[in-house]
């Protein structure tokens, strides 16, 4: 077995328990940090697969971000998970055949009789120098320019559908009217009153 | 050295784990997005190897939209559940009558 064999397999075993973990764990933000661990084990195997770009992104967008947007809201929403774990044991069974069904059903596809080392070639390691981030990035902004401007503006309709459906005013809260302030006149603010000089008594 | 099929089985195993994940977990909102998060782990392990062992970098560049979406609709369907927990005070799947379907 080299090296790399062994590093697939450890790799492998990690993102496996790490999955498994997932779906099995009480805790809420157990099961956030065990999808970190599998994003993690996941970047290796896609370096060991020469995604280099793509493994970096996983680490920075997933478990930068998303990952750490999950925890945010697990924290914040104090939920009672007991409730939520009936029926674990009940669907366990029906969840167990179903999973194993698909497997099965995708090995039988994808075994090494029809996708192994000797239907689909091994193909040559690339040479030092080699820059995985040049040859994506040249067929992103040639040949993909424009489905990455779709991309592009998907982000910013999730950001503005984010922000809009947790946006709410408080009737509590106090806040300040910046429109108002400035177009406020003189006249306004102070109420100029004649009256007679009085006589001191 | 790795073959093809290694790795695809890898990532039907993980899709498997994930489809089971949404059967045990049926109730908590939070959890089905962390199955569905895996999902989409497995479908683009697939699609890295494919892209790997056929040299084409299409596959990477799917990858990439793949996670672009992904981001997207984890940051809306949380929008949604806090919205939904600040309304009802749950995020049971069972208690998520109020359209009586």
């Amino acid at each position: 077995m080299d090296f790399e064999r062994f590093i697939f397999y450890v790799f492998a075993a990690i993102l496996i328990f790490a999955a498994a973990r997932v779906i099995t764990v009480r805790n809420p933000v157990h099961a956030a940090l065990h999808l970190v661990l599998a994003f993690f084990t996941c970047a290796g195997l896609w370096l060991l697969l020469e995604a280099e770009f793509l493994a970096i992104t996983l680490v920075l967008v997933y478990v930068g971000a998303v990952m750490v947007l999950f925890l945010f809201v697990v924290m914040m929403l104090d939920i009672n998970t007991s409730p939520l774990r009936e029926g674990f044991i009940r669907y366990l069974p029906v969840g167990l055949g179903v999973a194993a069904l698909i497997v099965m059903e995708m090995y039988l596809v994808v075994r090494a009789r029809n996708f192994g080392a000797d239907s689909v070639a091994i193909p040559a390691r690339h040479p030092e120098g080699y820059s995985n981030v040049r040859e994506i990035g040249s067929v992103l902004y040639t040949d993909y320019v424009y489905p990455f401007e779709i991309a592009a503006v998907i982000l910013l309709v999730a950001i503005i559908a984010a922000i809009a459906l947790t946006m709410r005013k408080r009737p509590e809260t106090k806040s300040q009217n910046p429109a108002e302030q400035v177009a406020v006149k003189a006249r306004e603010r102070v109420r100029v009153v004649e009256m007679k000089a009085e006589k001191k008594q | 050295m790795i073959a093809l099929s290694d790795y695809l089985i890898l990532a039907a195993i993980l899709f498997g784990l994930s489809v089971a994940g949404i059967f045990l977990n049926r109730k908590n909102v939070i959890i089905l997005l962390m199955a569905i998060e895996l999902m989409l782990l497995a479908v683009n392990m697939n699609f890295i190897a494919f892209s790997y062992f056929l040299g084409d970098t299409a596959g990477q560049v799917f990858v990439f939209f793949i996670l672009t979406v992904a981001a997207a609709e984890a940051a809306i369907g949380l929008a949604i559940l806090v919205v939904l927990f600040r309304n009802r005070q749950t995020i049971n799947v069972q208690d998520l009558d109020t359209l009586k379907g």
